[in-house]
């Protein structure tokens, strides 16, 4: 089974983020940048079923500005076999990204797609399920748990109330929920190796794919500040302010 | 021109967050609200204020919400409208991204407000911002952040009941099974009082304190993403950025410090009370109430002063 792994680059989930002052968007020149960690997640699972030998080639593709090899290399140290960038300055929504990754995917035919389930730049929980929507492949989102099983795969889904379970038909697009693995951090020699690994580098436009975006981001601010309240200084205290002052029990 | 808003229900009636959803599509059009499910869930969604229209098929292709079925079925009906919204569940945000990409156009995730037809405001960064965006897409496909929309009323529609049309089945995914957690409290989102345990709480046994007291107050159970990951609380019981947004009356962290991925979840609390035994955890700059203490001491304490009346 060969694999492919998108990973994204976003400000490390350490930052907290400013809002920049002409409220253009948020401030990302000198800060930390790392792998989005769900899509740390999407690679480890997709080393482990490399390592049981349910796999054979894992390609790690990442779509963004130049340095977005760096997120590439760090797929690669943590055992992918090798990388593909597709370089691109300026904004890439989900739409875009999945076209892009529909183009690669056709060159390259993988038999399954892992990804996070979503970035927590934009939030926006798309990517898979757009990818999977162009190449009509069924999709297993929010993953905790999956198993090669029966000529396809099993995934167990983290649902609302619970966890469910489906069988799909290969190839397939996985995305990763929190609890699927836990990632391993890159070992020295490993990260060593990793820069003798081929990175092959492409442009949207080498795929024709229009990356246009579609929404166009008007202003963005700071959410509304909450005051921090009063201390208490006893149960007693705290139930009858709950009863008597913000009168919600 | 129409919207249409698909449901989520429990098997008698339309979700909360549905209604909420419902709400944000008020603002945009003549809401059709599209029903999978027992005939109860299609009738109770006739009855919520603002619906003009209920679309219902009890059709098991979609019984499990598989989402390549369902997202062929909505797109087969997306020509009759101008939105097509869904609440932000986990089924909402499963099957909108690719009805959206079936369309070429770019879906819109998680709203937190209509500004216009085609102008929206949606968190990003967790929460710590807030982006208003313009789509230039002929329709839009969005998922609608239940906390930021007071649900539409649950009575006082009569909209009429009508068939959905009949879809087609790609087949590419088959239904398993579930384990879905029954409970007699109330769902996280939909909760007037929500009572979270954090890492403080230090085990799975020990979160029978926060559930004794959530059981007095007719609460529901959360946790924070430290609980979760440390096995203390069952993983769709989390709030937070990566789990489930909240917003109900009273919001009670118990030993949870408010890191910002908590914050993002909860913050939009209408009361917010926060026990710590750490008088410097971030949780307290966004209380309302704070009382510094031992939660083991305090939670007990907190139970019997509930019962005195």
């Amino acid at each position: 089974m060969k694999l492919l792994v998108p990973v994204k680059r976003v400000v490390d989930y350490n930052v907290k983020v400013r809002v920049k002052a002409d409220h253009t968007g948020v401030e990302t020149a000198n800060v930390k940048m790392s792998m989005n960690p769900f899509d740390e997640i999407a690679v480890e699972e997709a080393v482990r079923l490399k390592e049981k030998g349910a796999a054979t080639e894992i390609i790690a593709v990442s779509a963004g500005p130049t340095a977005c090899q760096e997120q590439i290399r760090t797929a690669l140290a943590m055992g992918a076999d090798r990388g593909i960038l597709i370089e691109h300055d300026g904004i890439l929504e989900p739409l875009a990204v999945a076209k892009l990754l529909k183009a690669v995917i056709a060159k390259e035919s993988p038999d399954l797609v892992i990804l996070g389930k979503q970035a927590i730049d934009d939030d926006m929980n798309a990517t898979g399920q757009m990818l999977a929507a162009l190449l009509g492949w069924p999709q297993g989102t929010y993953a905790s748990k999956v198993e090669p099983a029966d000529g396809g795969i099993k995934v167990t889904r983290e649902v609302d109330g619970g966890l469910e379970r489906l069988q799909l038909k290969l190839p397939a697009i996985v995305t990763t929920d929190l609890r699927l693995n836990e990632p391993r951090y890159a070992s020295l020699p490993n990260i060593m190796k990793a820069r003798k690994k081929p990175i092959e580098t492409l442009k949207p436009a080498d795929l024709g794919v229009d990356v246009s975006p579609r929404l166009t981001v008007l202003k963005v601010e700071e959410p509304p500040k909450r005051q921090a309240g009063k201390k208490v200084g006893s149960v007693q205290e705290l139930v009858e302010k709950l009863r008597n002052e913000a009168k919600v029990i | 021109m129409a919207v249409l808003v698909l449901a989520d229900h429990d098997g008698s009636a339309v979700t909360q967050p549905t209604r909420s959803a419902v709400a944000a599509a008020s603002k945009l059009g003549d809401v059709t609200v599209l029903v999978l499910g027992p005939r109860a869930a299609a009738d109770s969604a006739a009855k919520v204020a603002g619906v003009a229209r209920v679309l219902h098929t009890e059709d098991a292709l979609y019984t499990n919400g598989l989402a390549e079925p369902l997202a062929a079925l909505l797109v087969s009906m997306a020509p009759e409208y101008s939105h097509l919204l869904a609440p932000a569940s986990a089924a909402g945000k499963n099957v909108m991204p690719r009805v959206a990409a079936l369309l070429d156009v770019q879906v819109i995730s998680d709203i937190a407000g209509v500004v216009d037809a085609d102008t929206f405001v949606r968190p990003i960064y967790a929460g710590n911002a807030l982006a208003t965006v313009k789509s230039a897409d002929p329709k839009k496909v969005i998922t609608v952040r239940a906390a930021s929309f007071d649900p539409a009323a649950a009575e006082g529609g009569s909209a009429a009941v009508e068939a959905a049309p009949k879809g087609e089945d790609p087949g590419l995914s088959s239904f398993l099974g579930a384990e879905i957690a029954k409970s007699e409290r109330p769902e996280l989102t939909a909760a007037k009082v929500v009572v979270s345990g954090g890492r403080a709480m230090g085990s799975a046994e020990n979160f029978h304190i926060i559930e004794s007291v959530a059981d007095k107050l007719g609460a529901a159970v959360g946790a924070s993403r430290a609980a979760v990951d440390a096995g203390y609380a069952p993983n769709d019981h989390q709030v937070g950025q990566t789990g489930k947004i909240v917003a109900p009356d009273l919001y009670i962290a118990v030993g949870i410090s408010g890191a910002i991925q908590h914050l993002a979840g909860m913050k939009d609390s209408k009361v917010i009370v926060a026990i710590n035994k750490d008088e410097e955890a971030p949780i307290f700059s966004v209380a309302d109430y704070g009382l510094v203490g031992d939660l083991f001491k305090v939670m007990p304490e907190f139970e019997a002063e509930l019962a005195k009346k």
